[in-house]
Parts: structure tokens; sequence; C-alpha cells
């Protein structure tokens, strides 16, 4: 006879949130893809063939090295200072990871509080809070991250801050709605029956049920992160010449387009492909996290 | 339904206020003095800086300085350029049909290639074509659509020859406005040639402007019809025997229609903020590039004016689906 009381034991999170995340294939090629990029990311300097701002003054605008006229010491080219493509995006691909990292931590942290906040205050502070959210949601979302990098000035860190400021509102709405689903539970209001204070209430009882959209939401404003600080790059207003990230190194290449389709192609065809990866990741942890918006 | 008008109507208010706060704390929050940046490296003398301060106010309170922008911006003066010195509101007037007509363009090519994209694929679901047009989607969705524009330029303007790279109409035309729209404008004025010309400037912006806006209606009508069609009502209307293309875009569509309408709302915003782009790199004299050479040349009242302008567009036209979403949708206008 079997033992009949062997306990089957329900997988961990992670197991079972790894199940559901494999089911989708676009998701898993899309999670190798950015472990790719991270890779890339942090090993850029060992990577990378050339500086990235080294100018070879006799190799100006040299193809690829399969076209004519190219040669594989500089295997995608270089633009039209001399320097080595390659090494230039694979030090880019450093930028886009930082922006994508800080505008989703800090619009995400501030986002949450502020949402946290909102669930719980009374109406009028509520009221108040949505209220901004709606008027900062009115402005196009690259408009009001242009102006503000007018005002505080163009710089990399400046574009940070901006679509941060632009991309928070979205957290703060997300996180309402799930604290306003929650707040009617049980288990809340048994927290505060045993005398939960009201910060407990807030971050240790109720946040970790919101978090499923929050994290779906997370992967979504990283590509947004990477596609807006590049198009302010691309406007002259992100990070500025010399640096190598992918929308300024578009701007500098703009006026060779019809000469030298290589440094137009290779950037903005890094940013796509960055950005696909992580709307694909997006989609399956939507899917694993949360199976009510899961896509039929 | 009255009681439902109104209740938005006044949700406009607070919002309306809030935009204003921000246009109007825009010029201040500016580091330095607007008066020392606008005079630029020429500087300004002592009496012409106090004067200069009188005439925009800044040496009153700021309560009063906000009250007086505020009558202003309802009276629809919004202030003078500081490079062209002619009013902000105006200029905005004269450049808005350039976007307007771009972003119904894009807004037609998006609805119409996308409307039935998504229901084929719908239909297909799990298919060839539901695959293929969903990765398509994806890529769309995930374009860099200056990067896109680019590519466009050098493929059909650059290797084909087949497209202009910037501006509304050959230079070789030249006509009054009429309604703004060229390509009404084009066909009034009976030169031979000169729609033609419009239609073939318009295309590149058009494509590139409604790529996204196509990807996501492409990808809400297939999800919103994969959901209707799951629907009880939607068996039983095949089980009495109707021919499934009457189920199909009759029952389902119908219905479907609902969610993507308010996708498609939710849509000009990000039109406005793309149009930015698209205009920058094709010269399109619209409202974007004004926008962003304004920034440029740092003709803040410009700045101010058309933040201020561009959010009340916003608003109105979210306000305007919000209301047509109410009316098609009772369950909306009841809650």
């Amino acid at each position: 006879m079997a033992d009949a009381t062997v306990s089957v034991e329900r997988p961990g999170r992670l197991r079972e949130f790894w199940f559901y995340f494999r089911e989708n294939r676009g998701a898993v090629v899309g999670l190798w893809v950015f472990l790719a990029f991270l890779f890339v990311a942090v090993f850029a300097p060992l990577l990378a063939p050339h500086d990235p701002t080294l100018q070879y003054r006799d190799h100006l605008l040299q193809p690829p090295a399969w076209q004519e006229g190219g040669e594989w010491r500089f295997v995608l080219g270089t633009d039209a200072l001399g320097r080595d493509l390659l090494s230039r995006l694979l030090h880019g691909a450093r930028y886009s990871f930082f922006v994508g990292i800080v505008v989703v931590v800090v619009a995400a942290s501030g986002g949450i509080t502020v949402g946290l906040l909102a669930g719980f205050a009374p109406k009028w502070l509520d009221s108040i809070i949505m209220r901004t959210m709606d008027v900062i949601l009115a402005f196009p979302s690259l408009l009001l991250a242009l102006v503000l990098v007018a005002i505080l000035g163009p710089t990399l860190l400046n574009a940070m801050i901006a679509i941060a400021i632009v991309l928070q509102p979205h957290y703060v709405r997300l996180t309402r709605a799930s604290v306003l689903a929650e707040r009617h539970k049980d288990y809340v209001t048994s927290a505060k029956v045993v005398g939960a204070s009201r910060w407990r209430m807030m971050f240790v009882t109720v946040l970790p049920n919101c978090l499923a959209p929050i994290i779906v939401q997370a992967a979504l404003s990283f590509s947004t992160a990477i596609l807006d600080a590049a198009a302010l790059g691309f406007l002259g207003m992100g990070a500025q010449p010399p640096t190598p990230e992918w929308g300024t190194m578009l701007a500098e290449a703009r006026e060779f387009i019809l000469r030298a389709w290589w440094v137009v192609t290779f950037p903005g065809l890094a940013i796509l492909i960055t950005v696909i990866a992580i709307n694909l990741m997006g989609d399956g942890l939507r899917d694993a996290l949360d199976p009510k918006l899961k896509r039929s | 339904m009255l009681k439902f008008l109104l209740s938005r109507l006044l949700t406009f208010v607070p919002t309306f206020i809030g935009v204003t706060l921000i246009s109007f704390s825009f010029i201040r929050l500016l580091p330095g003095d607007p008066i020392i940046v606008m005079a630029g490296e020429r500087g300004v003398s002592a009496e012409r800086y106090a004067e200069l301060q009188a005439q925009f106010g800044f040496d009153r309170p700021l309560v009063i300085q906000y009250w007086d922008y505020m009558t202003g911006v309802l009276r629809g003066d919004l202030g003078t350029s500081f490079v062209t010195k002619k009013p902000v509101f105006e200029e905005f007037f004269a450049l808005f049909p350039a976007t307007l007509e771009l972003s119904i363009c894009a807004m037609i090519f998006a609805v119409v290639l996308g409307l039935p994209a998504g229901i084929i694929a719908a239909i297909n679901r799990g298919k060839l074509f539901d695959r293929a047009l969903m990765s398509t989607a994806l890529v769309g969705y995930s374009m860099p659509i200056f990067w896109w524009a680019l590519l466009m330029i050098i493929v059909f303007s650059g290797w084909l020859g087949w497209t202009p790279v910037s501006g509304r109409i050959s230079l070789l035309f030249y006509f009054d406005d009429v309604t703004g729209f060229m390509l009404i404008d084009s066909l009034l004025s009976g030169q031979a040639g000169a729609f033609r010309s419009a239609a073939v400037h318009l295309i590149l912006p058009t494509i590139v402007l409604g790529t996204i806006p196509l990807a996501v209606i492409a990808r809400q009508t297939r999800s919103a019809m994969l959901e209707v069609l799951s629907e009880d009502y939607i068996r039983t209307a095949r089980a009495k025997g109707l021919p499934p293309n009457r189920v199909t875009f009759i029952h389902a569509l119908r219905n479907a229609l609902i969610p993507v309408v308010t996708v498609v709302g939710l849509l000009v915003g990000t039109l406005l903020g793309g149009a930015i782009l698209t205009e920058s790199i094709f010269s399109w004299p619209g409202i974007g590039k004004w926008m962003l050479d304004s920034i440029y040349r740092r003709d803040y009242p410009v700045v101010q004016g058309g933040l201020l302008l561009i959010a009340v567009m916003v608003m109105i036209v979210n306000l305007t689906v919000d209301v047509l979403y109410g009316l098609i949708n009772p369950k909306i206008r009841k809650a």
C-alpha cells in the first residue's frame, strides 16, 4: 500500500509563474533577447572591438564588412566621424538599459505610493490626486516630456526625469484601481480588526495583492521609456553627442541617410529589436501573472 | 442622458483649470529670468527691463498674474510670439489644419487597414494569417517612428524616387488657403497636377504617423472580436442558421466596435505626440513642428500657448469619445 499521507505540495510561486510564462513561446524568445541585451549592456567595454568615441580619420563612412569597400575591422562600418558603429551600438545598450531601469523604478515607486495613498485617502484627497493625474494625462506624453526637458535642460538625466513624470500617472491609476478592488475584501477587514496600522495595511497587507498588473505595466513602460528617450535624443533634447545613445546616433546620421544606409539602419534596428523583445516579455508576464487580463 | 452629459462636463472644468495652471507655471519654472532669456545676447537696459516686467506683469503677485492669465485665456488671448510678434492663438489656428489633415489621413489609414485585419485575424484565430498579422502588429507597435520615417525616405524617396521628402505640396503650385486642407484647396484651385502633388506629399507622413495606431487598432479589434464571438448570443445566432457573414459582421462586429471606438479616441493624444516627430522629419508645417521649433528658439509664449491649446484639444476629443461611448452603450450611461 502506498502511503496515503503523501502531501502534494503546491508548486512554488516562481515555478508556477515559469510554468505559465513558458507556455508563451514569444515571451521566452523575448526573455532570451532581453538577457542578451542585459549581457551586452553590462559587458559592453569588453565586447566592443573599439573605443566608441575614437575617430579613425582614414575610415569615414566606411560600409559594413560584407559590402564593397568594407573591412572586417569595422564589422558594421563606421560613421561620418570614422567611429566604429558596432562599438557604439554595444555601448548604446548601456544607456538604453539604464534609462529603462531608472525610469521604471522612479515612475513605479512614485506612482505606487501615490496610488496607494489615493486608494486609502478620504474622498476629497483622492479626487485631488486623480484630477491631477488627469491633467498630466491630458498632454501628449512626448510633448510634455519635451517641454519638461526644455525647462530642465537637455541632458539624458533630465530626459529620464521627464519620462518618469509622464509615465507615473499610469501607475497611480492602476494601483488605485487595484486597491479599491481589494480594500473591502475580508482579509483586509480582518487585518484592520487585528489593529494593523494604516501604513502596514497599505504596504504589507494590500500592496502585494495588487502587484500583478503593476509588474506588467513595468515591463511595458520599460519599452516606452527606451522609445521616448531615443525620440528625445533624436530631437536633440536627450543625451548629447558624442554619447553613443541610439536615438542621438540616429540624429547625427540623419544627413547621411541617402549616402550611407548603415549609419541610419543599425541604431534604429537596435531600438526596434530591444523594444519588441521587452513587449513580448510583457505579454508573457501578463499571461502568467494576471489570468484576468489573459489574451484569448 | 442630460445628467450623464452634465456630469462629464463637470469633470472637464477641474482638468481645464489644472491644464491652465501647468501652462501658466511653465514660463515661471524656467531657469533664469524669462526677460533676460528673451533679450538674448544683446542684453537689456534697466529701464527696458522694468518696462518689460510691467508689460508681462511679472512684478505683480502670482495670484493676480494667474488671474490675468486665466481671463486672457478665456478671451482667446495667449500672448504673442517672441519671434514673429503674432498672437499665439492666431498662429495656432493657421497651422492647425495641416496637422489635422495629416492626422485624419493617418487615422483613416489606420482604421481602414486595422479594422479588417483585426476581424480577419479573429475569424482565423491561431492560423497562419492570424499569427503573421499579430507579429506584424507587434513590430508596428514597437516601432520607433522617427527611424521608420527615415527608412521610408531611404526606400521610397531615395532608391525608388516615388515620393517627395518634405513639405505639403510642390513649390510649383501656389494658391490661397480656403479650407487649410491641402487636398481640398488643391482641387478648388483647379490647377492641373496640384491635387496629385498634395496627395503624393501626404503618403509617407500618413504611413509613418498611422503605423502605431494601425497596430493598436488591429490588436484591439482582434481581441474585442474574439471576446464577442465566444458569447452565447453569437452561438444562438449561429444555431438559428444565420449565414456566417451576417453573424460576424452584424451581430458580432457591432458590439466589438465599442472598445475599438474608445481606443481610437485615446489614440488622438498619441497622434499629436507622434505629429511632433513626423512633422519635424518631413518638414510638415503643422502644430508639431511649430512647437518643436519654438522650443529650440526659446519662443516661450508659443510653447506655453501651444501646450495649453493641444491639451484642450485632447480633452475635447476625450470628452466627445466619452459622450459617444455613453450613446452607444447604455450600460455606461447608467453607471
